[in-house]
């Protein structure tokens, strides 16, 4: 591994994770490991202490209170999934953690994890920027909530400052809400995505709309967005979104896919998940979880 | 190089050890404990062979670090059949599941994790429970089929 001597740390109180942080070189911090220990291994990072936070309480929160959902920095994709809180106020936020990886990594991966990573293919950037989420940081400098859309500012780039945690993400309730997440994998089960997408309906069918894998950065599709709200959704209508998803997107060609196939499958992943999100709004639609591709 | 003592349980016993802060696990469990049932294949999280529980949850120990499992407990293959072959090897025996064998003591473990919580799971997740342990012999319908032989 690296040739720089590593320490390890696993505090128990925040504070004190601040402060070695704060007299280390190059601190980098550890919950689930399954992008850092990679990192480490490929050379990518060299850090010469890991804080690992599993050990901090607070970190491990996830709570639902007045209409805010918290999601502390060290809760994992499973206990996403098997959580009521979610099952009951965000039933999407299951729907997209069981599409990440396997279960063997999402047994440790965290959220926070994914959208410090911040790999142009996450598929927890989308769902953070639709629901205008907020990441919650301490650091030397006090306590700041940075709006999802600011957070990622490119490839594996966020705006985390330095000798900076995350706690955690906080989202607002909208409402009652119909949303689906959609991701273009090669196969079903732990492929990385091509192209995902999340749509939520709100009451008054205002909709908010966010696109992964096909940017830098998740993409807030507002053009979409302009167009559709308050408006009932028809085959037409469709049509004329699906035009401007041209504008809102810019997919690259790579080993997963060229650029073609993602902007062609964005748009059917749209119109399926526009139906969707709408007839989940309305008490019916597939269940969550299941596969619309 | 800087080493610290952990102590964990591994298979029911107390393991107490000198680790470096950049020792991987599953590096650990194999050339200093001398537990070879979780491999290295992709050694990145991807293909499953290295996989352990970690208190009750399976893990990719590829991407553990050692010093993490300080206090915490592992189950490997090895402490899962204690005495001989669990219900869910013979299982596999019986319907010829594996033909090279690598990718099996990770599949067991996942399968085993996935009966835990659902003694009678349907196909669909049963592919999503094993869905990260990669095998390149067998085409998977023999691994599903032993599952949902056992659980009937």
């Amino acid at each position: 591994m690296s040739e720089i001597q590593l320490d390890y740390a696993k505090p128990k109180l925040l504070n004190e994770a601040l402060d070695i942080i704060s007299k280390s070189i190059n601190p980098y911090i550890l919950a689930g490991g399954t992008d850092l220990i990679d990192m480490i291994k490929e050379g990518l990072v060299q850090p010469d202490m890991i804080i690992d936070l599993k050990g901090i309480e607070q970190f491990h929160q996830l709570s639902f209170k007045n209409d805010a959902l918290f999601i502390g920095a060290g809760v994992t994709f499973s206990e996403l999934i098997e959580s009521k809180i979610i099952k009951e106020h965000f039933p999407v936020i299951s729907e997209l953690s069981r599409t990440v990886a396997s279960l063997g990594i999402r047994n440790r991966a965290t959220l926070v994890g994914n959208i410090c990573s911040a790999v142009p293919c996450m598929d927890s950037g989308p769902l953070l920027v639709a629901y205008d989420a907020l990441i919650m940081t301490v650091g030397p400098k006090g306590e700041r909530s940075v709006p999802a859309e600011k957070w990622f500012i490119g490839s594996r780039k966020t705006a985390i400052e330095k000798g900076e945690i995350v706690i955690g993400i906080s989202i607002s309730s909208p409402g009652k809400h119909g949303s689906c997440f959609v991701k273009l994998g090669r196969y079903e089960g732990e492929d990385l995505a091509q192209v995902n997408l999340i749509i939520l309906a709100l009451k008054n069918y205002i909709f908010k709309v966010s696109f992964g894998s096909v940017a830098p950065v998740p993409v807030r599709a507002k053009k979409i967005e302009q167009l559709i709200n308050g408006k009932v959704i028809t085959t037409s209508l469709i049509e004329e979104a699906c035009k401007l998803i041209e504008k809102e997107i810019s997919p690259i060609t790579d080993i997963r896919a060229t650029k073609e196939y993602r902007m062609h499958m964005a748009k059917i992943m749209f119109e399926r998940g526009l139906n969707a999100a709408v007839s989940r709004l309305n008490g019916s639609g597939p269940e969550y979880g299941k596969n619309l591709l | 190089m800087m080493y610290k003592e952990i102590n964990f349980i591994l298979n029911g016993e107390n393991v107490n050890l000198q680790v470096s802060p950049d020792e991987i696990l599953l590096e650990v469990l194999r050339e200093k404990l001398g537990v070879k049932s979780p491999k290295c294949g992709c050694n990145k999280g991807d293909c499953g062979t290295c996989t352990v529980i970690l208190n009750g949850k399976t893990v990719r120990s590829c991407l553990v670090l050692a010093i993490e499992v300080d206090n915490q407990e592992i189950v490997t293959l090895e402490g899962l059949m204690g005495n001989g072959l669990t219900p869910l090897q013979e299982s596999f025996l019986k319907n010829n599941s594996f033909q090279c064998g690598f990718c099996a003591p990770g599949i067991i473990l996942s399968a085993t994790e996935l009966l835990g919580r659902n003694s009678k799971p349907e196909k669909k997740e049963i592919q999503e429970a094993i869905a990260g342990n990669l095998c390149r012999c067998s085409g998977y319908s023999p691994i599903i089929d032993a599952i949902i032989d056992l659980t009937n």
